[in-house]
């Protein structure tokens, strides 16, 4: 259930990229000089970011560390 | 020249960091120590050198250059998209690639698909194709170079000796540190460039008279464009989504990520890669947009202006040598360089010219990849290292690193497009559309040697196919698509001014969508590797 909803926040923060809503705007100017199609964008990376936290928090891959340290020595170089 | 002064003792510092301070080879095992730093990076070094890996000339020089003609598009094609498809390519791909290399002790890709697969000569074929596609990359650094190294010398540093000069910088450090030295040269290049890249805006916007009246002219004038994304198709921007996918198949990146010394040094990796992608690009792209308000103090943003201005009304009288000319003249590739040489005093510009060097120079870890590729996935695999020993691959890999970087060198002299269009168009178009072999690897039990072929074949030709278009089609007048191939009254493929469009997307859309598709239906056609090399891939 808990990959599911993370895997949905992926998938809705994917889409949200497509802004068409602030395509044709330049108003209104973030911190007074930054337009809102650029300010959008810059606020998306932050969602990104908390995105991965969660991720990282969530869904960590903990087995592949454990499996590593399972060396298979048919493969391993000299 | 007080800035190109400070330029050369700066390629100084980074070569005494590359060749002298981290050559640790002695007493390790040399292969894994000169081409993966001995898979002991920390977490710190692992964030800022895989980040500064991935931030070139293009992340800096390209991207102003782009924002200046095209606005504030620029962020949202190239940053934001990355922001998301990057740090969860690293998530998912990269900590597998990580294990995996860790257990199985693979240094570059083609040895993890050719194990997988149970191949040698599909793996010989993946190589190939990664090589030629990197090489573009290498180019655009070296190119960086020199745009730079003139620029900030205002002319007095030619171009070819400014890509020179780069390209013996970064071979040595590479010849000589291997990994080691490359992952400490980006880490202390990255932030750097984070430290005075905030120093720059601060600076150029002071010295424009604030950014908040700047862009209240510039939302006033007839660039007021370049503040929306009005001019731009809502299916390009779109397409730039499935750039990121090339992020993780670079080669450079790929082999990046066995360097890690513990998985969980790319926890803080995958947590802090949008906000450095932010703290780097936004101000780029801003600046590169506020340029055009620059026309009045600087001589040179003027001059480009003139020159687009020129292009836009009077395009059709003119000759495609004329055009190509103007268009060269209206490049906004150095105008970074440019801003900084007008409003920062002279040292200051010195130091942040050497910021945007640091970028420039991150072609390092392509060198370095392609030349582990070399010698691991050919010279190893075809006997060579049994033959001749192993210090002798470590000393085929840097012949390898000198004889790359003097191609690399004498293209960048030759090639007249711009940074943008050449990494864009080619390799990561390109690498994109290779991503699926790797998640089809590591993801699909189902995936076999035949679909991986089809699959690298189809993207070889799709790549040389986009190339051929560009070269033998004329660019067309913006506005004015050059239809390639119709099916049914339908334009399929169009040459536009900018590159091809397929159906009204950018080429690397049905690139990756055909490239996944051949993999698959392939791969259902054709017999898996064995049950015992399935099990160790996959657990259960």
């Amino acid at each position: 259930m808990k990959n599911a909803l993370l895997g949905l926040a992926t998938l809705a923060l994917y889409l949200l990229h497509q802004d068409v809503w602030f395509w044709r705007s330049a108003r209104p100017f973030l911190l007074g000089f930054l337009p809102v199609g650029l300010a959008y964008h810059a606020l998306y990376c932050l969602l990104a970011s908390l995105l991965m936290l969660l991720l990282v928090r969530h869904a960590w891959p903990a087995q592949l560390e454990r499996e590593a340290d399972t060396r298979d020595e048919r493969h391993r170089r000299p | 020249m007080i800035p190109a002064l400070i330029v050369f003792a700066y390629l100084g510092v980074v070569v005494y960091i590359g060749v002298f301070a981290f050559r640790h080879a002695h007493g390790r095992k040399e292969v894994e120590d000169y081409f993966l730093a001995n898979r002991s990076l920390g977490p710190f070094v692992f964030l800022m050198s895989l980040f500064g890996t991935n931030m070139t000339a293009f992340s800096i020089l390209g991207s102003s250059g782009h924002a200046f003609a095209n606005g504030i598009v620029t962020f949202g094609l190239m940053a934001s998209p990355a922001a998301l498809v990057m740090p969860l390519m690293l998530f998912l791909v990269g900590t597998r690639v990580w294990a995996l290399g860790k257990r199985h002790g693979f240094i570059t890709p083609v040895q993890l698909f050719r194990d997988r697969w149970e191949t040698s000569h599909v793996g010989t074929v993946i190589f190939a194709v990664q090589a030629v596609l990197l090489v573009p990359y290498v180019i655009i650094g070296v190119m960086g170079g020199g745009t730079t190294l003139a620029a900030v010398s205002g002319g007095r540093v030619p171009y070819w000796l400014g890509g020179a000069l780069v390209a013996a910088v970064v071979m040595s450090y590479v010849f000589f540190g291997g990994m080691r030295g490359t992952a400490w040269v980006n880490t202390f290049q990255t932030t750097l460039f984070l430290v005075f890249g905030a120093v720059a805006v601060l600076v150029i916007g002071w010295g424009m008279g604030g950014f908040s009246a700047s862009v209240a002219a510039l939302a006033a004038s007839p660039q007021a464009f370049l503040l929306t994304r009005e001019r731009f198709s809502t299916l390009d921007f779109f397409s730039y989504t499935f750039i990121p996918l090339s992020s993780i198949a670079f080669p450079h990146i790929t082999i990046f990520c066995l360097t890690a010394e513990r998985m969980a040094h790319f926890k803080r990796t995958v947590i802090f890669y949008p906000l450095c992608l932010l703290a780097i690009w936004l101000p780029c792209t801003f600046l590169g947009v506020m340029a055009n308000r620059a026309a009045a103090d600087v001589p040179a943003v003027q001059a480009k202006l003139e020159a687009r201005a020129t292009l836009a009304t009077q395009a059709s009288t003119l000759s495609a040598e004329e055009r190509a000319g103007l268009r060269a003249k209206a490049s906004g590739d150095d105008v970074l360089v440019q801003l900084l040489n007008h409003y920062a005093p002279a040292w200051l510009a010195g130091l942040l010219a050497a910021g945007i060097m640091a970028a420039v120079m991150a072609t390092d870890s392509q060198i370095l990849a392609l030349s582990t590729m070399f010698t691991e996935d050919v010279f190893a695999h075809y006997e060579g290292k049994a033959r001749f020993g192993e210090a002798a691959q470590v000393m085929t890999g840097r012949a390898f690193v000198i004889g790359l970087t003097v191609v690399a060198y004498l293209i960048a002299l030759r090639m007249p497009e711009s940074i943008f269009a050449i990494a864009v168009q080619y390799a990561f178009t390109g690498y994109a559309a290779l991503a699926p072999l790797l998640i089809g690897a590591l993801f699909w039990r189902g995936s076999t040697k035949w679909g991986a072929l089809a699959s690298t074949l189809f993207v070889a030709t799709g790549v040389l196919g986009i190339a051929a278009v560009n070269a033998y089609v004329p660019a067309p007048l913006p506005g004015q698509p050059t239809p390639v191939w119709s099916l049914a009254g339908q334009d399929v493929v169009v040459r536009t001014a900018g590159g091809l469009s397929v159906l009204g997307f950018m080429p690397v859309v049905p690139m990756v969508l055909v490239s996944s598709l051949l993999l698959v239906v392939v791969s259902l056609l054709t017999p898996r590797p064995s049950a015992a090399t399935l099990a160790r891939y996959f657990a259960d």
